[in-house]
């Protein structure tokens, strides 16, 4: 690719990239330093008043298996695994469908709709939380896993419906038409010919629900108290109680360590995908 | 199979874009609608396709009379200008999707896409994507997989509109060859002159709504109905001449004095009329001679086009065989072929 690799070599002899790496690395460098002793420390002893590590240890990973430690790490696992997928889930068959409607269909209070979804984006959730609170203690959803989804899926909605409008909006209405013409029905057309255009946006906002509803705390916390129904991001918060007795600062980041390492996998394989949310959609 | 209009009409909201609108297309015949941007031809052809529901009138495939049925039913191909192809297949599931949608088994499929493949020239692009044709392959393509299915009526909206120039010519040929070797009834709409007179038996001029004339292209080009007719066919385009019959068989051109056509010297004196002359009837052996001044000399190889200032002010255009004798400036006297003059009254319409 002489051609691409032409204008970047040219770039820099023009403009040394040597100050902006420099800049960068320098703002960039307290969260690096931050990162490194959060994997150091969690494999590694020091001494009370040193940075320096000692002696390499696995000792602060054993909440693994010791659930005396800081309770049942694998049951808050398999509840912040169950929220992040029913967010997927959701928010893949409600965005791809709403958004196409919202994008195509000839709806009553279309524009009505439009205006709507996009104020529920930007409508802080923390003011909803007392109103959430009591409509699901009326309706007996009050601490269980299914009111958090259906409250978290709500309030990722708008975004959903927001971005698969924007994707659907640059899928050419002629290929429905030919669609229509080749004998097919709207469905057809949308599930074999207009769904595959979008598959970009499908691809990053999935990735997206997924780490949303990985990280969530505060709904959880709020909403579904109970032991059964910790997720990681609460475990997390319990494990990290400084007044308790048997507080242990390396395990509080070993627990970290072990809750991010999804998102880091994650946005290492799709990252490119990622910045396509942001691009509008108009990337096919 | 024959495609009739019968009181064809279209609204948006309250106001009507075409109203009763009658045309008949013949079995097998390509017929072009010509017209400005905005004259009603790409609505009569959504209509017909059943994109946009038809407001009053019949639309007829044949004897059955489709204007309720969805557009899954009418069984039309449509070529769309920009093509539309689906990007995400490759050029054999193009052509296979109408197939497939209908419930065709694998070998019936996998057979007719060959056949169709073979016939538009592309059978060494079937495992292709879209992306990566060529503006003309790409228009095969859409060709095909608009009559796979054998379509009672194809419909190509402003099909040549995206090609460059070569291509376009290329094109023009081959479609009407595949629409020949088919036999299927097509409708192309189009604003280029050329194209329909080039590609179709009959063409269908349009203007706000109306089908001004129907005929073929020689016989419009010859016999225009009205002004706006004989304005649009013809490149270089015709020269149109204010003036007023004097009652003995001339025409006043403010300052010049021009006998009318054989046929129309009865015309009685005091009429506003206008004159239409084509740039091949000015220029040649026969005629009245003209004298005026070279203003203007555009070589187009085969043919030198002049635009000639005539002494009473007015322009007249003279297309020629190549010549070199002449510049710019020059004095000349060309003869005018007053019988080959068309004539128009005030209303617009040819006398």
């Amino acid at each position: 690719m002489s051609g691409s690799s032409q204008p970047q070599t040219s770039m820099t002899r023009n403009f040394s990239m040597i100050p902006v790496l420099a800049v960068l690395g320098l703002v960039t460098l307290p969260l690096v330093v931050m990162y490194a002793f959060l994997v150091v420390d969690s494999f590694s002893n020091a001494p009370a008043t040193s940075l320096i590590p000692y002696e390499f240890t696995l000792e602060h990973w054993r909440f693994l298996y010791d659930f005396s430690l800081v309770g049942n790490v694998w049951i808050a696992t398999k509840n912040s695994l169950i929220l992040a997928f029913t967010m997927v889930v959701t928010t893949l068959v409600l965005s791809s469908t709403g958004g196409y409607a919202m994008s195509r269909l000839n709806l009553p209070f279309r524009r009505f709709f439009l205006a709507s979804v996009l104020v529920m984006h930007a409508f802080p959730a923390v003011t909803l939380l007392i109103g959430t609170f009591l409509v699901l203690n009326f309706t007996g959803l009050y601490n269980s896993m299914i009111g958090v989804i259906l409250v978290k899926g709500t309030l990722m909605l708008p975004f959903g419906i927001w971005i698969m409008k924007g994707f659907y909006d640059a899928v050419p209405w002629e290929i429905e038409m030919a669609g229509v013409q080749d004998g097919a029905s709207r469905f057809t057309v949308w599930r074999r010919l207009v769904l595959p255009q979008v598959k970009p946006g499908l691809v990053a906002l999935g990735v997206f629900a997924f780490l949303d509803g990985w990280g969530e705390y505060l709904l959880p916390r709020i909403l579904a108290p109970g032991a059964d129904f910790q997720v990681l991001s609460v475990f997390l918060q319990d494990a990290s109680i400084p007044d308790a007795a048997d507080y242990n600062f390396n395990i509080f980041k070993s627990v970290g360590i072990f809750y991010t390492l999804p998102v880091l996998i994650l946005f290492v394989v799709f990252q490119n995908r990622l910045m396509n949310i942001f691009g509008g959609g108009t990337k096919g | 199979m024959q495609l009739t209009l019968d009181k064809f009409t279209k609204s948006f909201g309250d106001t009507d874009v075409i109203a009763d609108m009658d045309l008949t297309v013949r079995d097998g015949e390509m017929l072009a609608l010509l017209g400005p941007s905005g004259c009603g031809k790409s609505t009569t052809l959504f209509a017909i396709a059943g994109i946009h529901r038809v407001s009053g009138g019949r639309i007829l495939f044949g004897d059955r009379d489709v204007s309720d049925l969805p557009s899954q039913k009418r069984n039309v191909g449509v070529v769309f200008q920009n093509y539309a192809l689906y990007p995400h297949m490759t050029v054999a599931e193009n052509i296979a999707f109408p197939l497939e949608v209908a419930g065709q088994d694998r070998a019936t499929i996998k057979r007719e896409v060959r056949a169709i493949a073979e016939l538009v020239h592309i059978e060494k692009l079937l495992n292709r994507k879209p992306a990566e044709l060529s503006g003309g392959q790409q228009q095969r393509v859409a060709l095909a997989r608009a009559i796979v299915r054998r379509p009672a009526v194809l419909l190509l909206d402003e099909p040549l509109a995206n090609l460059d120039a070569k291509l376009r010519l290329e094109m023009r040929s081959e479609i009407r060859r595949i629409q020949q070797e088919t036999g299927i009834t097509a409708i192309l709409v189009t604003h280029d002159q050329v194209e329909a007179m080039s590609m179709c038996d009959r063409v269908a001029i349009m203007n706000e709504g109306e089908i001004l004339q129907i005929d073929s292209p020689t016989e419009m080009y010859r016999a225009p109905v009205s002004r706006f007719v004989a304005g649009f066919l013809g490149n270089p385009p015709i020269t149109f001449l204010e003036g007023v019959t004097d009652g003995r068989g001339d025409v006043d051109l403010d300052g010049l004095k021009l006998p009318l056509p054989a046929r129309l010297e009865a015309l009685p004196g005091g009429h506003a009329v206008t004159l239409g002359i084509r740039p091949e009837h000015f220029g040649q052996s026969r005629g009245v001679p003209l004298r005026g001044k070279v203003r203007f000399i555009e070589p187009q190889g085969r043919e030198t086009l002049f635009d000639i200032l005539l002494e009473n002010g007015a322009m007249l255009r003279s297309i020629q065989p190549v010549r070199q004798d002449l510049s710019v400036g020059d004095a000349v006297s060309f003869n005018l072929d007053t019988e080959a003059m068309l004539v128009f009254a005030e209303t617009g319409e040819r006398l």
